[in-house]
């Protein structure tokens, strides 16, 4: 009953110019197998304000790609640059085989964008009515109800409809066209655990189905919970990137607090020190494991005192990440 | 289940001429419905001219010239009502949509921008039609206006496309104005614009300074024409300077709404 929801693989061609970039796409085998969506040394800047600097990404065929990164860290940039609702300053960006900005690709993706405010009088069922009129192919109406969790919902307007309720209508905005790609930026931000959780039920039925991904998130756990690979951005740029339980292991250290009469650069030295801050002699250090760190630490300075170890909270963790970059770069001046 | 075929799902990319009909169909008739499930909208849109026009056509009249009066009033209030219309409903809700980060939502989809524009200029021509009517009954059942039929019509008519320049400045407004000082920025601009150019006391009796600012304002121009109409311009000047300032105008609003859109592109909101 869902053959019309079907994975861009199995997407009969029927192009009379015959030589579109999709059919291009398809037929390159070196193509067919790699990348979705590619960009090069991608770089927008918003007056002072830069939004990517140099980004260069890939996204796979049927992957999910989780793009995990704090606010500001050009995330919901790269979604309108995808979509081709921004131009980059410079640089290339190339999804389903063709430049997006210009309008050509807008009918194969689908995006679920964070909005203020939504017109609240029109009803689920007609919001959804109306985005899938704008699709040349778009899925059954019932289809849709079912996959966003809308059937229940779709005679109540937006308006009278919970944040979870509201975000799975957007969701069902997104996929009501029945796109090989997917945009979900932050779709989970401001939703309680149960909404989030259904959420993610819904994303899952779009990987089955074979769609391609590219989901942004705040939350580490998200990530590793929905994505095949996950990249880390930080100011425009990608800081780290891999599968979940790689880009975990990095993120999910320990904390070690003490104060001591060694210099912050012989600290940072020590072996498996992934940051270092000092305050005076206070130092708090972001590691992968505890004991070396310590005994190291201990070591190298009798004095050493008030030594305490913590986990790193996941979102701390994270944030270290993030900011190792930066922070390393500050702390030596 | 194993054996469905799968439907040939094409990726050509043009819409079928059904489909883009149906499309902007869509889009008209969910902008009107929007509309007219918002009671603030609604009401004050329609409510506040008719309540003018009871105020100022058909309960201060004097009782000598009342039918006169009433047939005036009908002509100006009914061009504020078309003004009205245009620049909250166009005007307000882009900024607001816009704003608030819907229309990026609508951007992200293969919408053509034009179905946009136009479902918002349709809701507009609908509204000022509803109240040219309702003006009309009024004005009929206890104004004493007395109309033939073609004259009518063709004043409905003139004040219904009013609605072209008025969506054109609203468009403009739109795309300069933020969410929530919107509404405000139309009352500013249109509460005093309706009194300079005499929609609510007629120019002759105002003073001579703010007859000539009239000259410069479009809803002058298209009182000029309504009254025109049913016969009762103060003095008739021909139909066609009015047309061309009204088309002038709404070139001027176009070209400002053009500047605002590209300013827009790849902004962020939100």
């Amino acid at each position: 009953m869902s053959t019309a929801f079907l994975p861009a693989d199995q997407v009969q061609l029927r192009d009379l110019s015959g030589a579109s970039n999709a059919e291009m796409l398809r037929n390159a085998p070196a193509l067919q197998s790699a990348s979705v969506v590619r960009t090069r040394n991608l770089k927008k800047s918003y007056g002072e304000i830069v939004a990517l600097h140099d980004l260069t990404l890939e996204i796979r065929r049927g992957e999910l790609l989780a793009l995990l990164g704090p606010n500001g860290a050009g995330k919901t940039t790269l979604v309108q640059v995808l979509l081709g609702m921004a131009r980059p300053d410079s640089g290339s960006v190339s999804v389903l085989g063709v430049d997006p900005y210009g309008g050509q690709v807008q009918a194969r993706l689908g995006a679920m964008l964070q909005v203020g405010r939504v017109p609240e009088t029109l009803k689920v069922r007609e919001h959804i009515d109306l985005f899938s009129s704008y699709y040349p192919n778009p899925l059954p109406l019932n289809e849709t109800f079912q996959i966003a969790g809308l059937t229940e919902i779709k005679d109540r307007r937006y308006g009278e409809l919970s944040g979870g309720q509201k975000q799975r209508v957007l969701f069902g905005i997104a996929i009501c066209g029945n796109p090989d790609l997917l945009f979900l930026d932050e779709p989970t931000a401001g939703l309680d655990v149960e909404a989030r959780r259904l959420m993610w039920t819904q994303i899952r039925i779009l990987i089955e189905r074979g769609k391609t991904v590219l989901l942004t998130t705040h939350y580490l756990n998200e990530a590793d919970a929905l994505a095949d690979r996950i990249l880390v951005l930080n100011k425009g740029a990608v800081v780290a990137e891999g599968t979940p339980t790689e880009i975990k292991a990095r993120a999910m250290g320990k904390q070690i607090r003490c104060t001591s009469r060694l210099q912050i650069e012989e600290i940072r030295q020590i072996a498996g020190v992934l940051s270092v801050k000092a305050d005076r002699n206070a130092f708090e250090l972001q590691v992968n494991a505890a004991e070396p760190v310590v005994r190291e630490l201990l070591q190298r300075d009798t004095w050493l005192a008030d030594l305490e170890v913590t986990n790193a909270g996941l979102e701390e963790a994270f944030l270290a990440l993030t900011q190792n970059h930066n922070a390393d770069a500050k702390e030596r001046n | 289940m194993a054996t469905t075929t799968f439907p040939a799902v094409s990726v050509v990319q043009r819409r079928s001429l059904s489909r883009t009909l149906a499309l902007y169909a869509k889009e008209a008739k969910y902008e009107l419905i929007n509309k007219t499930r918002i009671p603030v909208y609604a009401l004050s849109t329609v409510a506040i001219p008719l309540m003018f026009y009871v105020l100022f056509g058909i309960v201060l009249g004097n009782a000598s010239d009342r039918r006169d009066n009433a047939t005036y009033m009908l002509a100006t209030m009914g061009c504020f009502g078309t003004m009205a219309v245009a620049l909250f409903g166009f005007g307000v809700s882009l900024a607001m949509e816009r704003g608030q980060g819907w229309l990026q939502v609508k951007r992200a989809s293969p919408m053509p921008v034009s179905a946009y524009f136009l479902a918002k200029l349709f809701a507009a021509v609908v509204f000022s039609t509803v109240i040219m009517l309702l003006l009309l009954s009024v004005g009929i059942a206890f104004g004493g206006v007395r109309l033939p039929f073609g004259t009518a019509a063709e004043l409905v008519g003139i004040l219904v496309a009013g609605s072209i320049p008025f969506s054109a400045m609203g468009l403009a407004i739109g795309y300069f104005a933020k969410p929530n000082s919107a509404p405000a920025v139309v009352n500013l601009i249109y509460l005093p614009m309706s009194f300079c150019s005499g929609l609510w006391i007629p120019l002759s009796v105002l003073p001579h300074g703010l007859r000539v600012l009239a000259a410069v304002l479009p809803p002058y121009h298209l009182s000029q024409l309504a009254l025109n109409a049913v016969g009762m311009a103060p003095n008739p000047t021909p139909a066609w300077g009015h047309v061309e300032a009204l088309l002038a105008c709404t070139l001027l609003f176009l070209g400002l709404a053009a500047w605002g859109y590209r300013r827009d592109e790849g902004q962020l909101y939100g």
